[in-house]
């Protein structure tokens, strides 16, 4: 808690003054208020008791009473003004410091918090620690402040009178803190229950297909009203705690008014007006309703902050967390060549895995090699690759690219030298030519479409009526599956990398591109190691070796011939695909 | 299509549609007529009461002076016990009348706050259920043509505006409406001088909040803007995070996404900025009216005299007292009125866009054709029987008033359909088909092809014409949707599964199959064996659509989900396309062994998914350009031998 605060507060930087000053100006607007009712007393006393009423002396409370309200005003101004910068600085902070806390991770750390929760908590989670950092530096001050002046003014005006609203505070303060204290467990829990019942409600509307299809309309209707109706029960009794607040209030606002009425007024005639007056009297119950209206105020404050806790909480977890992979201490920034070496290798995704991913993996590739993978659904084909560029760190042994263990190299000197076209893979929204030049910033436009050459790509993007400055949409939605393969391709090459590695980028290229694609290959970067992984042979079977993996383990390497004599795996995935199905 | 949910709904300005509200007033009535005329009437009571103490300010002021004077014109020692003597006892008694109206209040108060909780979930609720039940009820055309992430908001964003609404908004600006509605007569009877200072300070308040929330309005529209650019560039960015790592391209991303953030910061605190001095503003208006009043009741105290022209009341000190409380009370619910008004128009646009829901075409379906589980009697004849058996039967009413049942076999024509999901654009052209009983029929064809169009048809996701489509030979217009398409089996490509274990995701094809049943439906798909090695096996839990398991197992799963309803027709949509080539060879193994004499359509990609089936038609720009075996195809050397030589690229 104390921690989470501290990392929190980091995010002030560049705010302070703003910060400092937004409860400062509140605090004297606090102030200012609080003096008006009592100046207005005098005022008003005055008018009663003066024997002789001088139109100099209203003027002069008068300019006092509106000197007064324009100070508060300003203050308030300001206060309001400085509370703006400040909260939005903090929340500019807090998402700047997030966001580049995620540029740091590791494969395994983006893992772990999955993408959408880290867009929450980027998006959802910041909006709702700046309401409540904007409540701390503006009403959380104000309110305590505003009673105890309120209670000061009280005092001074009404004397032991006073004493009354010292009785009624910690009652009424303990009553609503019991009511928030109740009401929060059950709110907590009812808005995990919304959520859950919004995804649910998600769900159907994704899969509205499905319903329809299996004629479920009925049955999804019934189990969300179920957890609908579950849901109101659950904000009925939360809600119903919370709305005793308004007669609790009610009650301490009665009781103050009643006794102010008997005992003021008794005081009042018995002391013949001298010691307390009727300013006083209505000056009193203005302070009053200040400092109960401020109670409630605190109350909603301890709400709010109490909610937006976990909040917090899911913002410094991100914060907190360590990269798992960090570049070492005097690394090396120069990789010799395209060799690769497993050494008895072995990966699991986490700690907690029963099972190892990848097991005793030995493998030597020779720079320049076209080495082809292939192997099932689950074989984790893609974790053996990652772990050439340190995506993943192997969990046992040791990975070495050009004879260094690749844990010894500057990272970005071994990704630039290892590009990996990525299964999943993404085009940002922008023009081709952008896109491309995530690859290399300063190629030039030739260079552009000599990389694309070479992925086959420059025959489509030539026919866009844009070319090259074809805006791709968010998600590359408006290129097709087969052609943005390509371009991610293109965009690999144009790091001119010692090794390439292809995690299953051309499934959705037909088969005749394909194979210009890696002739080219051959052709025009014959020293770069090529790592092809595919699910189809042809894809694969013109390469140097093809290693066979089965369960995490490598289950033969060899030529395309060596493997069809020798491999029974490799024999069926080959007759799946080309023989043809069942008739034979 | 899928974006996240609410983010174009905040940023135009929020227009709501006339009489929503009334309709708003509708609904709530509609369940809570008796409640809500209690809390009306309770809320009307405590308003009153919360006015009326100003009354009582001004008597027991007028109370004390009298004592005071008493004091002063006996002015003996003991001037304090006669005055008290002659005054307390009406005040307490007094009093003890306050007591009882705060107390008559206080339990209008906790009566109404208490009923409104449970009026307020319980619409929430009802509004929910009704939206729910009425979507399910909308066509699939709803879906493809509304953003999901807009469909969603209504459950969420217009759901909490409405929540706003009834909970506070409607009952403080009634017991707002009511208080100030008192306060004005009260001020009328005791003073029309004060009072006309208190309206223009009012006039100013309202001017204030019309230009200062007028700028407020503009700035959050634009941040709202940032805030959804900031919100699109993150959720583009995270879901390229791997990406980026790739490229080392982080630095040129920190660079990006500060541009981005500094906007949203700048546009946010201006916006801030301007609600936030609102409240200062009006708050000190009030202050400067409490001191206008002061002034301008002294100058009238000054000048003596002064009557009231509609109550004939003088101008006293006690009464310029009240009025200062008065003015304050006024001006907080001024203060809380204006800031209701934001909410209400929000919430009137929220509830407003819920409407459009409700009021949507819901899919209309005029079948009356039902499909029943049959068997044959001893003669020969089919009869319909309660448990299954395997054979399924139309029973079709005629208008006659006979009744006929003819056997479910599975054989679909269409015959010269054209179809456009819009009338400008036809993405079918003349496509007459027939799949005999038992046969495998596949479509092979680029994407937009309209390969998926016409399983669309099939299962009357989408209408055509009459008549151009038979099942069975019966016009599928008549047969009755839900039956249709439970007698159709559809695994799609894009699988989604639902929150819940592995066993109940597949019980999802029928709600009532055995263990044993769905273990047998694994099998088929192939799936036993992962699921056996999940964590908790067939109790794992599946969440956010299945997010533990690869693409490849999510669509086992639904295959095995189709395997148990067992359908007599199945439509196999891309199903396998995530799947390797020798599970597939497996799961294609079982599923012929579970549709053996049944009909299936296969669509796919990989041109091994299809090569066995009976017919395989090539699709291109929504034409059947080829037909046949793939014997035949290939000996034709036509565009199926093209792709399936590998010269041409299907997408």
């Amino acid at each position: 808690m104390i921690g989470m605060l501290k990392r929190l507060s980091k995010c002030i930087k560049g705010y302070g003054k703003e910060t400092f000053f937004s409860p400062f100006f509140i605090a004297l607007e606090v102030i200012i208020e609080c003096i008006i009712p009592y100046v207005t007393a005098e005022l008003v006393n005055y008018l009663k008791n003066a024997p002789v009423l001088e139109m100099a002396t209203i003027a002069k409370y008068g300019i006092l009473l509106v000197v007064l309200a324009i100070a508060s005003l300003s203050c308030g101004v300001l206060s309001g003004w400085f509370c703006a910068t400040a909260s939005c600085g903090f929340a500019k902070n807090l998402r700047h410091d997030l966001y580049y806390k995620v540029q740091d991770y590791s494969f395994a750390n983006i893992d772990k918090f999955s993408t959408s929760s880290l867009v929450t908590r980027l998006t959802t989670d910041v909006t709702n620690v700046q309401q409540a950092f904007m409540m701390l530096i503006r009403i959380a001050i104000r309110a305590p402040f505003m009673l105890i002046f309120a209670l000061v003014m009280a005092f001074i005006m009404g004397g032991a009178l006073a004493c009354i609203y010292v009785a009624l505070v910690p009652v009424l303060g303990l009553a609503l803190f019991f009511i928030a204290r109740k009401v929060m467990p059950i709110f907590k829990g009812a808005f995990r229950k919304y959520d859950t019942l919004n995804e649910s409600v998600q769900e159907n509307i994704e899969g509205i297909r499905v319903v329809k299809s299996f004629v479920r309309e009925d049955f999804e209707t019934e189990k969300f009203k179920k957890a609908s109706g579950d849901l109101a029960k659950d904000f009925e009794r939360a809600e119903k705690i919370l709305a005793l607040n308004n007669p609790f209030m009610q009650i301490a606002i009665n009781t103050s008014m009643v006794c102010v009425c008997l005992f003021a007024s008794h005081l009042i005639i018995s002391t013949g007006g001298k010691a307390f007056d009727i300013g006083n009297y209505s000056g009193l119950l203005t302070y009053g309703i200040q400092i109960l209206s401020n109670c409630m105020m605190l109350s909603m404050v301890f709400v709010t902050m109490t909610m937006s806790m976990e909040s917090a909480r899911r913002i410094v977890e991100v914060l907190d967390e360590e990269s798992t992979i960090k570049n070492p201490e005097n690394p090396v920034m120069t990789v010799e060549n395209g060799d690769i070496t497993f050494e008895n290798v072995s990966f699991k995704y986490s700690e907690k895995a029963e099972k190892n991913a990848l097991s005793d993996i030995n493998l030597r590739i020779r720079s320049g090699e076209t080495i082809g993978i292939i192997g099932g659904t689950g074989s984790s084909k893609s974790s053996l690759i990652q772990m050439i560029s340190r995506l993943y760190d192997a969990t046992e042994g040791t990975v070495k690219v050009g004879g260094v263990d690749v844990r010894d190299y500057d990272l970005e000197t071994l990704r630039n030298e290892v590009a990996v076209v990525l299964q999943k893979n993404v085009l940002f929204s922008g023009t081709i030519k952008e896109n491309l030049r995530w690859g290399d910033p300063n190629a030039s436009d030739e260079e552009l479409v000599r990389v694309c050459k070479l992925a086959c790509a420059d025959e489509f993007v030539s026919q866009f009526p844009n070319g090259y400055d074809t805006y791709i949409e968010r998600g590359g939605t408006n290129v097709s599956g087969g052609q943005k393969q390509r371009l991610c391709i293109a965009r690999a090459l144009l790091k001119k990398p010692k090794i390439l590695i292809l995690d299953d980028s051309t499934s959705a290229v037909d088969t005749k591109t394909d194979a210009m694609i890696r002739r080219a290959f051959r052709e025009e970067i014959p020293g770069t190691t090529k790592i092809i992984i595919a699910q189809r042979i042809s894809s694969v079977e013109d390469a140097d070796r093809i290693i066979v993996l089965e369960g995490g383990r490598i289950d033969g390497i060899g030529s395309h011939a060596e493997l069809l004599g020798t491999n029974a795996i490799y024999r069926e995935v080959y007759e799946s695909q080309v023989k043809g199905g069942s008739e034979e | 299509m899928n974006k996240k949910p609410n983010m174009n709904m905040k940023g135009g300005r929020p227009k709501a549609k006339k009489g929503t509200l009334k309709r708003v007033l509708k609904f709530l009535f509609k369940y809570y007529k008796p409640l809500l005329c209690v809390v009306i009437v309770c809320l009307v009571i405590s308003a009153l009461v919360n006015s009326i103490s100003s009354i009582f300010t001004q008597q027991f002021l007028t109370l004390i002076t009298e004592g005071l004077e008493i004091y002063e014109a006996n002015g003996t020692a003991n001037a304090a016990s006669v005055a008290l003597e002659a005054v307390y006892p009406k005040i307490v008694k007094l009093v003890i009348l306050l007591m009882c109206i705060y107390l008559t209040g206080l339990i209008c108060n906790f009566t109404w706050t208490r009923i409104m909780a449970k009026v307020t979930q319980g619409t929430l609720n009802n509004m929910r259920r009704e939206m729910f039940s009425k979507m399910q009820t909308l066509p699939i055309k709803y879906f493809d043509t509304h953003p999901h992430g807009d469909i969603m908001s209504h459950y969420t964003n217009d759901i909490d505006t409405l929540r706003q609404l009834i909970s506070q908004s409607i009952p403080s600006l009634i017991s707002s409406g009511i208080v100030l509605l008192s306060l004005i007569c009260i001020m009328l009877y005791f003073s029309v001088q004060l009072f006309c200072v208190v309206v223009v300070g009012a006039c100013l308040m309202v001017f204030m909040t019309r230009t200062i929330g007028g700028r407020s309005a503009k700035y959050f529209i634009r941040q709202q803007k940032s805030l959804g650019n900031e919100e699109g560039y993150i959720e583009e960015m995270m879901n390229g995070q791997k990406v980026v790592k790739v490229f080392c391209h982080e630095d040129a991303c920190k660079e990006d996404f500060d541009k981005i953030n500094d906007q949203l910061f700048h546009d946010a605190r201006e916006a801030n900025k301007f609600a936030n001095i609102l409240g200062p503003i009006l708050g000190n208006i009030g202050n400067l009216l409490y001191v206008l009043v002061v002034f301008v009741g002294g100058a009238l105290l000054l000048s003596g005299n002064v009557t009231n022209p509609i109550s004939g009341k003088l101008l006293d000190v006690t009464i310029v007292a009240t009025f200062l409380n008065m003015t304050r009370q006024f001006c907080m619910n001024v203060n809380q009125a204006s800031q209701h008004v934001n909410s209400i128009a929000m919430a009137l646009a929220g509830a407003s866009r819920i409407f459009d829901l409700l009021d949507e075409e819901p899919e209309q379906d005029e079948g009356y054709v039902t499909l029943v589980n049959a068997a044959y009697d001893k003669a020969g004849n089919l009869i319909e029987t309660k448990e299954r058996t395997n054979l399924w039967a139309w029973k079709h009413p005629h208008k006659d008033g006979t009744l006929t049942y003819k056997l479910l076999e599975g054989d679909v024509r269409m015959t010269d359909v054209d179809f456009g999901y819009v009338p400008e654009k036809t993405v079918l052209h003349d496509i007459t088909l027939y799949a005999e009983p038992g046969q495998k029929v596949a479509f092979v064809g680029s994407t937009g092809a309209g390969k998926t169009t016409i399983t669309n048809l099939i299962n009357r996701f989408y209408d055509i014409a009459d008549g151009k489509v038979r099942y069975d030979g019966i016009n599928i217009n008549k047969i009755k949707k839900a039956d249709l398409r439970r007698s159709l089996g559809v695994v799609l490509q894009d699988t989604n599964l639902f929150t819940g274990t592995v066993m109940e995701n597949i019980r999802y094809g029928r709600l009532d199959a055995t263990d044993e049943e769905v273990y047998v439906a694994a099998q088929l798909a192939n799936a036993h064996d992962f699921i056996t090695r999940l964590p908790d096996g067939y109790n794992t839990m599946l969440t956010g659509n299945g997010a533990n398991l690869s693409q490849g197992q999510r669509q086992l799963i639904s295959i095995a989900r189709a395997a148990v309803a067992d359908p007599p027709v199945m439509i196999l949509d891309e199903a396998t396309s995530s799947i390797d080539t020798r599970t597939e060879a497996l799961v294609s193994q079982g599923m012929d062994g579970l549709m053996y004499g049944r009909t299936v359509f296969v669509i796919a990609h990989r041109l091994s998914t299809v090569r066995n089936s009976d017919v395989i038609m090539v699709l291109e720009k929504g034409r059947i350009i080829e037909r046949g075996s793939h014997d035949k195809l290939i000996s034709e050397k036509g565009k199926y031998y093209q792709l399936y030589t590998g010269a041409f690229e299907l997408e």
